[in-house]
């Protein structure tokens, strides 16, 4: 009790809500399925040519050349078509309504983006028909500490929480650089420096220590058997700081310069959480070796630069450059029109730098997948993992590449080749 | 240390070469290739010979003879294609997109600014021009920004040169029109002015072109009264000429017909608007954009103009289907419309080429997207007896790569611009080779 007490809101909120999802029965008939005669791109153990995926319940039951299923399971014949993993994009905004940024304070830990969540975005549905079948909704960079992420599955026309993914960990944004000194600067408020942006977050911290030790004087006083004992004032703000410095929460850090990359790293290692990943990340390859030492990943573009100062020195080589010296490397979106094409995003890697093909495919699956904390549930075709699975039309690494099907828990939820949006799911006004 | 002044010595002779022209003096041999040409399909086992800036002959190994003083280039296994052309692009006008120092894109002070030309303003040294030309882009349309109806006049440019004189080769070759809604004064209430509708917008529009219509009338009658050489002059006394107007002068080659108008729309009702405007002054017209007019593309047709289409990256409006953009080339190609694409971009100007080859995933044959980024361009910009394909007398800006032009896996190799290598550095490339140890 005291321990629930104890938990944020969001904290309570999120395990409600998993509840519901995990206590409502599969309502979905088609979650068993036979796929045959793909060339699957497992990600984990290279193509298998002539493949076929048995999916049972919704999961990955058997991937090889040889699988057989029982006599009542549906067929999708693939018709010897390329055959991936659900694209995973680790930095989105859509389906926020344009409630990104509650830029009226440079520290906002406990904004949740499933308060903001549109669940009848259609970029949600446009995300869909390119492929991608997990985002990671992320709060805007606004702010050197902003709000807690939501993880959704792509089930555009299936309701609101069935579009949550289940039990993912949470992720809290952070940021820094031009966009907080920028935002706050404008308003002659603090931060308006690259050193203002970090002795804000600095005091944050802090101050979330202090509130830490408050409760742990009052914990230890109720355990002495002090009934008398005060309990603190609950705030949300620290309570998700707090989380944030007992290590529940994955912090994905806006940063774009290597000088800012070591500071948030040293920031971290001071106050004793980790930095699961740098968004944006474009100077990644001037200290590639510092971030694989901390196995830190980074959410970057391929190519997108020049559109302010701190991505200047954005090269479109970075990716694989990082990717060569052992950093975990992902390529987002951060925009409705990538977050649909996220395929030829990763193909700019086999081109500047001459990643191989199942390198560049990590980087918008498994990797992208580590980044928000759920690679042992998707990213890759294996045994036992969600059947998120996409069937192409072209070779999907190639300005050609386009989802034939996309299949969500082994479901059909895209179809190319049906009529006005090809979703199977999806009636006008839902 | 020692490998890196090699290389920087090597860097510089290159550099020397392609300032003073030096490998013009020898004819080039690109041999064994695979030629694209795009007017005479495509050659495998080829021959490009370069002279004097010029392509001098195309064709099978065996047809071309090779002079004895040719060097001699062998591309066995690459593609080779003319220089790429970007129907519109704002390179030169923008260095890093947030920082105002750096762009000069477009003057939002008035609506109608047709006086305003990319020519003063283009910046030469820009550095996304070398990452632009080594994705193979080596002409474009620069545009200013479609803030304005009327922004200015758009340059024809070829990104090699040393200076801008050099690289503008065609200047004031067009004026956009642009009504997407997009240049309407109503951001807010309070900050509201004219025109802030597209009543707004029609009507000044139509009185600049009406008021150019009577400074050209001005101007005729003064020349008319000059050239009189009856009596009347000695009691008149001489005739005054009309007070010189830029902004008038500007519009008058469109009014004319000289110069094509290019004129931007998104929807179908903002579309026919603009055409009708256009008609109604007799403009010379291609159209660009109309990523939201699917419903009117037989009307489009029937216009019988080219049309600038995308960025087929546009969404689409929320009732549309996901490819409701994307499939907008080749519905346009379908009807017999003849196609340009434009990044409508600087920094990804580059990019251009993956736009074309997406477009073939929704219907566009290959050899019309290929088209699309080349002859057609030229075409359309009137430089088709220099550019746009590879035929023997025109400019040889050529591109050698390692594979299929459209395709987003394929790295340029080498690029030529009138016959002169290009170094494949940029300021991007200094910077992966400072940091990756090379």
């Amino acid at each position: 009790m005291l321990r629930l007490l104890r938990m944020s809101i969001p904290g309570v909120v999120a395990v409600l809500l998993v509840g519901v999802v995990t206590s409502t029965p599969q309502s979905n008939p088609h979650n068993n399925v036979l796929i045959k005669n793909a060339i699957v791109m497992t990600v984990t153990h290279g193509n298998v040519q002539g493949g076929s995926i048995y999916v049972k319940d919704g999961k990955i039951a058997a991937v090889g050349k040889d699988v057989t299923a029982p006599a009542d399971v549906p067929v999708i014949d693939a018709g010897g078509k390329y055959l991936t993993p659900g694209i995973i994009d680790s930095h989105s905004h859509i389906a926020l309504d344009d409630d990104v940024n509650e830029a009226t304070s440079p520290i906002t830990p406990h904004m949740m983006m499933i308060d903001a969540f549109d669940y009848q975005d259609k970029a949600i549905y446009r995300g869909l028909a390119g492929g991608v079948t997990t985002s990671l909704l992320l709060h805007g960079s606004a702010n050197m500490i902003g709000g807690q992420a939501i993880v959704i599955k792509h089930k555009y026309g299936a309701g609101r929480d069935a579009m949550l993914f289940p039990n993912a960990p949470r992720s809290i944004k952070f940021a820094s650089g031009e966009n907080p000194k920028r935002v706050y600067g404008s308003k002659g408020e603090m931060p308006s420096t690259r050193m203002g942006n970090f002795a804000v977050q600095r005091a944050a911290l802090v101050e979330a220590q202090d509130y830490m030790r408050e409760w742990d004087t009052y914990d230890a006083k109720i355990k002495a058997g002090d009934k008398d004992a005060k309990q603190p004032k609950r705030d949300l703000k620290l309570d998700a700081l707090a989380d944030v410095l007992r290590g529940k929460l994955l912090v994905q850090i806006h940063c774009y310069r290597a000088d800012e990359f070591i500071t948030e790293m040293a920031m971290a290692k001071e106050f004793g959480y980790k930095v699961r990943a740098f968004h944006h990340a474009l100077e990644a390859y001037k200290v590639p070796e510092k971030l694989a030492a901390e196995n830190v990943g980074i959410a970057t573009f391929a190519d997108w630069w020049g559109f302010k100062n701190e991505a200047w020195d954005a090269i479109p080589w970075n990716a694989v450059l990082a990717m060569r010296k052992g950093v975990r490397v992902a390529i987002k979106s951060d925009s409705e029109d990538f977050a649909r094409r996220l395929n030829q995003e990763a193909a700019k890697t086999m081109h500047y730098g001459g990643a191989s093909e199942e390198e560049a495919l990590k980087m918008i699956t498994l990797n992208a997948a580590w980044i928000i904390g759920v690679d042992d549930r998707v990213g890759s075709i294996d045994v036992g993992k969600d059947a998120d699975l996409v069937i192409w039309d072209g070779y999907p690494l190639s300005s050609y590449g386009v989802p034939n099907k996309v299949l969500i828990d082994g479901d059909v939820y895209f179809d190319r080749s049906l009529p006005k949006y090809g979703m199977p799911h999806y009636q006008e006004g839902q | 240390m020692k490998i890196a002044s090699r290389r920087s010595l090597v860097a510089g002779f290159v550099l020397l070469i392609s300032l003073f022209g030096f490998a013009q003096e020898k004819p080039v041999a690109l041999k064994g290739g695979k030629l694209l040409t795009v007017t005479h399909g495509v050659l495998e086992n080829g021959v490009l010979l370069i002279q004097d800036g010029k392509i001098a002959a195309v064709g099978t190994a065996a047809s071309v003879k090779i002079p004895k003083d040719a060097r001699v280039i062998d591309v066995t296994g690459m593609t080779i294609y003319p220089g790429l052309i970007d129907s519109e692009t704002h390179l030169g006008l923008i260095e890093i997109s947030a920082e105002n120092m750096t762009n000069d894109m477009v003057e939002s002070s008035d609506e109608i600014t047709p006086q305003m030309h990319v020519y003063d303003a283009f910046h030469a040294e820009s550095e996304l021009i070398p990452v632009t030309r080594l994705n193979g882009i080596t002409n474009v349309i620069v545009a200013p920004d479609n803030a304005d109806t009327l922004p200015g006049q758009d340059c024809f440019v070829q990104l090699s040169g040393q200076s801008a004189t050099e690289m503008l080769l065609i200047r004031d070759i067009a004026m956009p029109l642009n009504f997407t809604g997009e240049q309407r004064r109503n951001e807010s209430w309070d900050k509201r002015k004219f025109p802030s509708t597209r009543m707004g917008l029609a009507a000044q529009l139509r009185q600049a072109f009406l008021d150019a219509q009577r400074y050209a009338q001005d101007r005729a009658d003064y020349e008319k009264k000059k050239s009189d050489t009856r009596s009347d002059k000695e009691e008149k006394g001489p005739p005054s000429p009309p007070k010189r107007d830029l902004k008038l002068e500007a519009l008058l080659p469109y009014l004319d017909g000289k110069k094509s108008i290019v004129l931007a729309a998104e929807e179908a009702s903002d579309l026919e608007t603009a055409v009708n405007l256009a008609n109604e002054f007799h403009l010379k017209f291609v159209l660009n954009h109309i990523s939201h007019s699917q419903a009117v593309l037989d009307y489009v047709a029937r216009l019988k103009v080219p049309v600038i289409v995308g960025p087929i990256y546009e969404d689409p409006k929320p009732d549309e289907r996901y490819d409701a953009v994307y499939s907008l080339p080749a519905q346009l190609q379908k009807r017999g419309v003849q196609i340009a694409f434009a990044s409508y971009s600087a920094h990804d100007s580059r990019n251009l080429p993956y736009q074309a080859g997406f477009a073939t995933a929704f219907g566009l044959p290959y050899d019309e997207a290929l088209k699309a980024i080349t002859l057609n361009p030229a075409q359309i910009w009137g430089v088709a007896d220099k550019l746009g394909s590879l035929d023997v007398g025109k400019t040889a800006n050529i591109v050698v790569a390692n594979g299929d032009p459209l395709d987003l896996k394929t790295d340029v190799k080498e690029v030529f611009i009138e016959g002169r290598e290009i170094p494949m550095t940029s300021r991007q490339t200094r910077l992966r080779d400072q940091y990756s140890g090379h």
